[in-house]
């Protein structure tokens, strides 16, 4: 037993290479390496961040700290405000919009990651025939973009009664996650020992019994990564719902967003910037605590 | 844990020999034939007591089950073809109804004249033969080739240069790169609402600072003068795309041997002959994947234009997709609309078949077989 318990460490630590990061690093000097190493890194965290660091100060400033950028430093504010936040929160849609947003994302990628364990383990385990064309067809669907889709799929929509109810959108983004979580956790359940699977069908377990018992317990690892990464996906998807969804009442946050707030010609730019930063702290918050296993979805689908 | 097994192995044994129940039908369950073959060397060695131990558990086992027949849906139930259908059956129904459906549906939509609320009749290549004389469609096919080729460049050269500078040794480096990838783990629209608003005519931080710095004396008209609308999206789906090259090439260095650059140092090698004739090429792989599904992704942008520019000016930021868009759904030209659609599938063709031969040329370098 202890074995397998062994091996299910094994597998649910992301194998991580051998840290070599010391190397030859000494035999450069600290001058040159602040020249070729630090310097460099910083501007290019820096301007990644800087979006971020605007949008969040635009969050909290006063307006007319907004649009006089000489008469206050436009870096900083000592006057924070939550007066955008709280027009976002109580004086728009945008609770619901972001309810919207949680609900067709929680949805799809519940029924994304279950149809995609199915399949990733009917394909890599039970090898029916023909289950290596069907893999190379799932990676094809990967690489399908919604933006070749969405017309055709506007009308299917349409057809089938869907359209502007949130099914519309938490029927149609699994065709974007299910390749993308079939793919990694193909590559998941590859990397289960055989061993252990062999040993239950003697012992007479059926393989759903198998799948539940054995497979999915040891995949924990793979299936957050999955989730996360659907969920990201998720909340980033743009065409459909700005095509298939026409009432504000169903509207997602990135669709819903770009209209409000925008009053003729004025713009409210503070609770733009809220609520752009409250819709992406979500995700942010959900990634701080996964990122290693956000950096091993992304990783892993492009490796398998 | 092996006698563990063992112990199953006995325990099956035995059964066999009582009900039989297993016997038939399973030429196709591969495990058979080897856990036999184990069998056979287990009995030699099993000890009599096990045996003995064996023998009492399975005692009730013998009073109860009177032998079975094996019926036609017991073998069908362990059949792999037949569960391996039923588990497919999720996804597939998924794919076929919303993804392999619409596609066909899409490209048959194009050689249609269907419009928002009217099903249309064929029409045969009209819609081809009006966008190969449409002006705005060939400019459009011009952006869409400028901003996928300049972004590309400089997302795989920015991206592979902040990789290599992760991959040094670092104090913090999980944090950096934690903090690398937060633009991409942010919603574009989201992401690019912060650049509108950077980007804005009059209240633009980056002019008022070029500004204070001397550098120009009135702002700067991002997104409303043709080449600035174009440098400017260039230069925001650059900051979106390139901590996902950065980090998945970086996963790709990580598993060059660092013994390899010792042994360069060691023959005299500059940073430069290390970088071209090691790590460029075992990193070549990866490179292709991963630059594949950038060219794919942001040759069918649609996100960023649609919140920036909405294809202004006059059409100067317009891709393909936001053509389409502004065509089928806005003009309620369906047929138009997938025509364009249809038209950047021989393109997504190239970069998948690139993806397939650099997935192709990793397998054959690491020794595996394809499967």
């Amino acid at each position: 037993m202890t074995e397998l318990l062994a091996a299910s460490k094994a597998i649910s630590t992301p194998a991580r290479s051998a840290d070599h990061s010391e190397g030859m690093s000494y035999l450069e000097s600290l001058p040159r390496r602040l020249v070729t190493l630090y310097l460099p890194l910083v501007i290019i965290v820096v301007v990644l961040l800087f979006p971020f660091y605007w949008m969040a100060l635009t969050a909290i400033k006063p307006n007319e700290q907004l649009l006089h950028l000489d008469a206050f430093n436009p870096f900083w504010t000592w006057k924070p405000t939550l007066a955008h936040i709280e027009r976002l929160l109580f004086k728009s849609q945008y609770p619901l919009w972001l309810w919207n947003t949680m609900l067709v994302a929680v949805c799809a990628t519940f029924l994304s990651i279950v149809a995609s364990v199915l399949a990733a383990y009917a394909i890599v385990r039970l090898r029916y025939r023909g289950a290596q064309w069907v893999g190379g067809a799932i990676f094809l669907a990967y690489l399908i973009p919604p933006s070749i889709l969405f017309i055709p799929l506007s009308t299917v929509v349409f057809q089938y009664g869907l359209f502007d109810t949130p099914f519309a959108l938490i029927l149609t983004y699994p065709t974007i996650l299910i390749p993308f979580s079939t793919w990694l956790l193909m590559g998941y359940f590859k990397t289960i020992p055989f061993e252990l699977e062999e040993c239950a069908l003697i012992d007479g377990a059926s393989r759903w019994q198998i799948l539940t018992k054995i497979v999915l317990p040891l995949a924990i690892p793979g299936l957050i990564s999955a989730f996360i990464f659907c969920f990201t996906l998720c909340w980033n998807e743009f065409i459909y719902a700005l095509t298939f969804i026409s009432s504000p009442q169903y509207k997602t946050v990135p669709v819903a967003i770009l209209n409000a707030f925008v009053d003729g010609d004025e713009y409210a730019w503070g609770s733009l910037m809220a609520g752009a930063l409250v819709g992406s702290l979500p995700l942010v918050v959900l990634y701080a605590f996964f990122v290693e296993h956000y950096v091993s979805a992304m990783t892993g689908a492009v490796k398998e | 844990m092996a006698a563990l097994v063992a112990a199953i192995h006995v325990f099956v044994a035995a059964r066999q020999g009582v009900d039989g129940r297993h016997k038939a039908g399973h030429d196709d369950q591969w495990w058979w034939s080897d856990s036999r073959a184990q069998l056979a060397s287990l009995n030699l060695t099993t000890n009599s007591k096990e045996t003995k131990m064996v023998d009492v558990a399975l005692k009730p086992t013998m009073a109860r089950a009177p032998a079975r027949t094996v019926t036609a849906w017991d073998r069908l139930k362990v059949n792999r073809h037949w569960l391996g259908l039923w588990f497919m059956l999720p996804a597939a129904a998924f794919l076929l109804l919303f993804l392999v459906y619409p596609l066909g549906y899409g490209v048959w939509l194009s050689f249609t004249d269907t419009r928002i609320g009217r099903t249309g009749v064929y029409v045969g290549t009209e819609n081809y033969e009006w966008l190969w004389g449409d002006a705005t469609f060939w400019l459009v096919v011009f952006n869409t080739l400028l901003y996928t080729g300049v972004a590309s460049v400089f997302k795989f050269a920015i991206g592979l240069y902040l990789a290599i500078l992760l991959n040094q040794s670092l104090p913090f480096k999980a944090l950096i790169r934690a903090l690398v990838l937060i633009p991409f783990i942010v919603p574009t629209v989201l992401s690019a609402i912060a650049f509108w608003w950077l980007y804005d005519a009059q209240f633009s931080i980056i002019s008022w600072s070029l500004r204070h710095l001397g550098l120009i004396d009135h702002n700067i008209n991002f997104l409303g003068d043709v080449w600035n609308a174009r440098w400017s999206a260039i230069f925001a789906n650059i900051w979106r795309g390139v901590p996902f090259v950065a980090i998945t090439l970086l996963a790709g260095l990580q598993t060059v041997s660092p013994s390899l650059y010792e042994a360069a140092t060691i023959d005299g090698a500059t940073p430069w002959q290390m970088f071209r004739h090691i790590t460029y090429p075992l990193l070549t792989p990866i490179i292709a994947v991963v630059m594949t599904f950038s060219v794919l992704f942001t040759f069918t942008d649609f996100q960023l234009i649609w919140v920036l520019t909405r294809g202004g000016p006059v059409n100067a930021t317009h891709l393909m997709a936001t053509l389409s868009y502004q065509r089928a759904i806005i003009g309620g030209s369906l047929g138009e609309g997938a025509a364009i659609s249809t038209a950047m599938i021989p393109f997504l063709l190239v970069a998948i078949l690139m993806s397939w031969f650099g997935l192709q040329r990793r397998k054959w370098q690491q020794g595996e077989s394809n499967d």
